[in-house]
């Protein structure tokens, strides 16, 4: 009896030993490959991204948007592209080691990434100092290109869209006075709320109430219910996308039927899928719109759906026009390998035609280009008009 | 909208309430605190978010099905991390640790089966309210306050009035005693275990409810309140843990309602501490420590 006890308790063990082996081995996997021998003349760019972890969402759309760019230009011939993917996590420890390796050890020519404004903070600073270009394509928080000189973003910063989307909104829902969450331990939302509440004072509108939480925040309905109590006529979030739809969904829940206006982490379709049909009605600014009549997007918007098998979001769209602005800027500066150069060729790019719109930049290497404002409508992304 | 607030603080509270059972059973029984438990309850979760968007099944079968299955959690659990330790009378910190492989082999096991992404349950019971004079109440809300409760008093009755239950109180007060008396201690243990982790499973699905974010990592935050909640109702007590939630779950809410929510966790902590200066045995715990096993 005892022996066969032993047996069994030997055998568990054992069992539990190898799926615990599996699952380990299994994380190990998920890792960017070592690059391998550089292909002849190719430029190496090294990519930052939050490919793991609770934004992996917007590093894996970067990452989709950028292979599918490379491919495109690869296969045209003209320019050829090397990309060296690194997990930041999220982490800004993470992005400046992975900013650290691409540039010391894997000796890159450029960086786009990284996701989030708080890493481009960490890691910006590095790549200035080593003369090494860095482009954020999701980097929207205030002052990311004060850095240094090798600090650009094609992204469309939200001191252009969060002003344009409360003007929007505010003529066409007849806005009053308005109530604010926000996420406050994290750059890129408390940026957000403050271009906000300049766009609010700068409106004439009045502010109810500031309520704030943190990310990974759960439970909104305290925030919630004071809120509804205080009756006002829209509320503005600066948030991910993952609290973001959260807040949408106890918001509906509890019975708030009033317009809701995000910041830039609300320009997600994981925001719609998360959320149902309580995200109906939200309103956010776009640089990007999956359904403007242009060929140059209906082309993307087929070739993404063919490889990926979904719709691309901004961050895709983003990604894959900071991809082709980096080839041309490569094309133009003749070089692969000279830092420097590149970084002059970049600074010089504009009228570039992009499936963002055409776009610019400008002096302080932030982008020029034109705004969209969207709501949500029939689980979709649709124009505000 | 206090006593809307009080609502909110109450469905929170009962949750952690339901969590801190798990907890409280087990040190009742074993003097140990079970690391795993946060994990069982986000299993809990899983499964419960699985039968409605996978089987569409009623949320009630999906409460049933996640309770079958945290039992036999626990069970595994018992067989694996705890009866192997406790046959060879090592220190009481050894199934501390094991119980910590445990909630990391589990926690990896979810991530890797269902990624890191938060999910959440289809807006089956949203968007339903009940005006009652100024006070609003949500069909969820109704659900998680209905079920919570009812566990509690159901659970109340069990361990008062049943044999089982009688079993289960006389092996907490002493084991060895309740060996001599003729019960099964051992099956007793599995008993407790299964039940903990039974109730800590329906936790979890009603955490899921109430705020849509399942995902691998929830039962960390939500394990450590769980524990604060035992300390505070006083270690292995059964009314204590449920008072105790239910305190935590309204001094969060109102931080948040009538301060700032960055302190949420802060304030209600805070309060532990404070309470605990009042009383370091904990709300219902007993003056001297008994059984001193």
């Amino acid at each position: 009896m005892i022996k066969m006890k032993n047996a069994i308790r030997k055998w568990t063990v054992t069992t539990l030993a190898i799926m615990f082996t599996v699952a380990v081995a299994g994380c190990g996997g998920s890792q960017s490959a070592a690059p391998g021998n550089s292909a002849g003349g190719a430029a190496k760019i090294g990519v930052v991204s939050f490919l793991s972890g609770g934004g992996a969402a917007y590093g894996e759309a970067i990452r989709q948007g950028l292979e599918l760019a490379r491919d495109e230009i690869n296969a045209k011939g003209k320019t050829k592209l090397e990309l060296i993917f690194e997990d930041s996590k999220g982490e800004k420890n993470e992005a400046i080691n992975a900013t650290n390796k691409l540039i010391h050890k894997d000796n890159v020519l450029a960086i786009i990434g990284p996701t989030l404004s708080g890493e481009m903070f960490a890691a910006g600073p590095i790549a200035s100092q080593a003369g090494v270009s860095i482009m954020g394509t999701s980097t929207t928080a205030e002052g990311i290109t004060d850095i240094g000189d090798y600090v650009f973003r094609n992204s469309l910063p939200e001191s252009l869209a969060l002003p344009n989307v409360v003007k929007k909104a505010k003529d066409k829902f007849s806005l009053k006075k308005v109530a604010v969450m926000y996420s406050n331990n994290n750059d890129f939302t408390v940026s957000g709320f403050k271009t906000f509440e300049q766009a609010i004072k700068d409106n004439g509108l009045e502010t109810v109430t500031v309520e704030t939480f943190a990310d990974k925040d759960t439970d909104f309905s305290a925030q919630l219910t004071k809120i509804a109590a205080l009756k006002p006529d829209a509320i503005i979030i600066s948030a991910l996308y993952q609290e973001a739809a959260l807040i949408l969904k106890k918001a509906r829940e509890i019975g708030i039927t009033i317009p809701i206006i995000g910041n830039n982490g609300f320009n997600s379709p994981q925001l719609i899928k998360l959320a149902g049909s309580a995200s109906e009605g939200a309103v956010v600014a776009s640089p990007w719109f999956p359904g403007k009549d242009d060929a140059k997007v209906k082309n993307f918007v087929a070739a993404f759906k063919a490889k990926y098998n979904k719709e691309p979001d901004q961050f895709s769209a983003q990604a894959y026009d900071a991809m082709y602005i980096m080839a041309d800027a490569i094309e133009k500066a003749g070089t692969t390998t000279d830092r420097k150069k590149l970084r002059d060729s970049l600074a010089t790019v504009k009228d570039f035609q992009g499936v963002t719109g055409k776009f610019a930049f400008d002096a302080k290497r932030n982008p020029a280009m034109d705004v969209t404002i969207l709501v949500v409508k029939d689980g979709k992304f649709t124009e505000l008009k | 909208m206090f006593l809307q607030q009080v609502v909110n603080g109450l469905t929170l509270g009962s949750t952690y309430a339901v969590i801190a059972l798990g907890y409280t059973l087990i040190f009742g029984v074993l003097n140990i605190v079970n690391m795993a438990h946060g994990e069982i309850f986000m299993i809990g979760a899983f499964v419960g978010l699985m039968l409605v968007t996978k089987f569409n099944v009623s949320i009630f079968v999906a409460l049933a099905g996640a309770m079958v299955v945290g039992a036999a959690l626990g069970y595994l659990l018992e067989r694996v991390a705890l009866r192997p330790l406790r046959r060879r009378e090592v220190s009481h910190l050894a199934p501390l640790i094991s119980t910590i492989g445990v909630s990391i082999f589990l926690e990896s096991l979810a991530l890797k089966i269902f990624g890191p992404q938060a999910q959440s349950f289809p807006p089956l019971y949203s968007g339903q309210l009940f005006e009652i004079g100024t006070l609003k109440i949500s069909l969820i809300q109704i659900i998680i306050l209905a079920i919570s409760f009812g566990l509690m008093l159901a659970l109340r009755f069990w361990l008062d009035k049943t044999k089982l239950g009688k079993s289960i109180r006389a092996t907490a007060e002493n084991i060895e005693t309740a060996g001599l008396l003729g019960i099964d201690t051992r099956k007793v243990i599995v008993l407790t275990v299964m039940l903990a982790s039974g109730l800590g499973a329906v936790a979890g699905v009603l955490v899921g409810l109430a705020f849509n974010a399942v995902e691998p990592t929830m039962g960390i935050s939500m394990g450590f309140k769980g524990l604060a909640v035992l300390i505070l109702g006083g270690l292995g007590n059964v009314t204590g843990a449920m008072i105790g939630g239910l305190i935590l779950g309204i001094a969060e809410v109102f931080s948040v309602a009538y301060g700032s929510s960055s302190y949420r966790e802060a304030v209600a902590f805070g309060l532990i501490i404070f309470l605990l200066f009042l009383r370091p045995q904990g709300l219902f715990g007993s003056q001297t420590s008994q059984g001193g096993r």
